[in-house]
């Protein structure tokens, strides 16, 4: 049976100030005190020019390496990089105007209305993009007038879209009595989808596949999308996969909080290692409700506020293909239920466990890949820098085991570590984005394996207090080695 | 161990990456705490 490998990565973040304030925080503040709240909140948004100077920024979508971060003065947002590039190793970090064109391109039920000046801007925007050019624009021609744009806003329950401090349009409500239909849940819903379709795009291009031959598409998206009966009932992976051309594809939609991603992604391995399918992209788009979550410290501490942007990630995986890095199925960690919540338990079940199948040492492992939230975002808002403190709890555990000693700690952090530079995003910050970085590192022979580990939250639903996890590991695939050794016998 | 906290009443706020409320709440009760609420966040 193949080996899964992950064979290519694609990773996008989108600047979406005019959307900040229908983040969850932000539009409970705005909504408890509407003009101080939203005059603030104004007042620190950055411009796109500043998101992508922005060192963790380049860094997700691969202009920079990790490490990098640890050369770069704090606080990075006062650092910006004077070379930085919109399009990266991964993806791309997408301009709001391009993106309102790319959400009404992904609107398949006249959801949002443009305004009649605002639509051909936008079209335009769009049609620059090397992705959607060539797609049915048509869609976001037709602009309405800005007198019934006003009018459903104040009489129907719609929400205005705004662009450069002006309403650009607008998104309904899609059943009068369905909280499910409500326009901020569309909004949510249609920003990820369009997010996921850009992140996917990226993901076609760099692995040169056409879209066609995609087999199965998994999304971890933390939308949930579906009616006043079927609350979460999903459809967001075909939807993505339709958008992009993806007509040979089925697919479903993977909910675990913030781990979905590895789920996802254990489940794709697992199919192509069954042989059920062969190519199957994993894909996740960003989250609204997670804009502005920390504002109120960012403003607080005079920062301009850095959860502006929305995070989008795809990663393809096949049998093997004697390249790119292997997946060991006997190395997934998992956290069972009976597994305990303390820390150590936790880490014991996602790193010590698979470690010990395989045989080896914590300290065997070149890099592990933690939640990696950029520490700038959290740390100003009071909630701690999680990447290192998920560092040191692995770093403990190899005290434990007499692999280092306890004043070591600093030293495998940083040897095995990395900084936090995801966008708080929920999903996006699950280890994997560094599975780019790692894919490409391993190809190059810098490094020979890593290990990514990711939790979720999942008594934040009130079913039940457990939280979760999962963890996987990659090494280098020797194929390369064997084909060589066999073609010199030969 | 049974007496630091004997005759209080504790909330416990936990944190998923740091210290879930559960295992506080396992410390509290074997210090002799009566634990009237659990609650683990998750702040990112």
């Amino acid at each position: 049976m193949p080996d899964p490998v992950i064979q290519a990565c694609s990773y996008i973040l989108v600047h979406v100030p005019g959307f900040v304030r229908y983040g969850s925080k932000p539009s409970r503040e705005i909504a408890d005190s509407p003009g101080a709240a939203l005059s603030v909140l104004e007042n620190h948004l950055r411009i796109y020019d500043d998101a992508v100077a922005y060192p963790p920024n380049q860094v997700f979508i691969g202009n920079l390496r990790p490490d990098s971060l640890n050369g770069i003065e704090q606080p990075w947002y006062r650092h910006p990089l004077s070379d930085a590039s919109r399009y990266g190793v991964y993806g791309e970090i997408m301009p709001q105007e391009e993106f309102l064109g790319l959400m009404k391109l992904a609107d398949d039920f006249d959801l949002i209305w443009l305004e009649r000046e605002a639509a051909p801007l936008l079209r335009g925007a769009l049609h620059s993009h090397p992705f959607w050019k060539d797609s049915d624009l048509g869609k976001i021609d037709g602009g309405v007038d800005m007198e019934h744009i006003h009018e459903r806003i104040e009489n129907k329950g719609s929400l205005p879209l705004y662009f450069r401090g002006r309403i650009a349009g607008c998104i309904h409500r899609h059943h009068d009595q369905d909280d499910t239909l409500k326009a901020q849940v569309l909004m949510e819903n249609l920003m990820a989808k369009a997010s996921g379709a850009l992140a996917l795009k990226h993901l076609l291009k760099k692995a040169d596949l056409p879209a066609k031959n995609v087999e199965l598409l998994l999304n971890c998206s933390e939308e949930a999308a579906g009616d006043r009966y079927n609350r979460g009932g999903g459809g967001m992976a075909k939807a993505i996969g339709e958008l992009c051309g993806c007509v040979s594809a089925t697919g479903c939609d993977i909910k675990a909080f913030c781990v979905g991603p590895l789920y996802a992604l254990l489940y794709a391995f697992s199919l192509v290692k069954a042989r059920v399918f062969q190519r199957v992209a994993v894909v996740g788009g960003g989250s609204m409700a997670k804009l502005g979550m920390k504002f109120k410290g960012h403003v607080a501490k005079g920062m301009p506020i850095l959860e502006d942007v929305l995070g989008g990630i795809a990663f393809l995986v096949t049998g093997d293909d004697g390249e790119s890095p292997l997946v060991r199925l006997d190395g997934i960690g998992k956290h069972d239920i009976g597994s305990g919540s303390s820390q150590q338990n936790i880490m014991e079940s996602l790193v010590l466990k698979p470690l010990d199948r395989m045989g080896k040492k914590i300290t065997a492992v070149d890099r592990y890949a933690v939640e990696l939230q950029n520490p700038e975002v959290t740390v100003s808002a009071g909630s701690g820098n999680v990447p290192l403190t998920n560092y040191r709890m692995i770093g403990a555990l190899a005290v434990l085991r007499n692999e280092i000693q306890r004043g070591d700690i600093d030293r495998f952090v940083l040897k095995h570590g990395m900084p936090g530079f995801s966008p708080t995003q929920g999903h996006i910050p699950a280890a994997v984005p560094f599975l780019g970085h790692a894919v490409d590192a391993i190809k190059r022979g810098e490094m020979n394996n890593a290990m990514f580990i990711a939790r979720g939250s999942l008594f934040l639903g009130r079913m039940t207090q457990l939280s979760d996890g999962l963890s996987f590991f990659i090494e280098k695939n020797p194929g390369k080695q064997k084909s060589t050794r066999s073609e010199r016998k030969g | 161990m049974k007496i630091m906290f004997k005759g209080k009443r504790v909330i416990v706020f936990g944190d998923r990456d740091g210290v879930p409320g559960p295992a506080i709440a396992a410390c509290m009760r074997a210090a002799g705490a009566e634990v009237v609420m659990v609650a683990t966040e998750c702040f990112v």
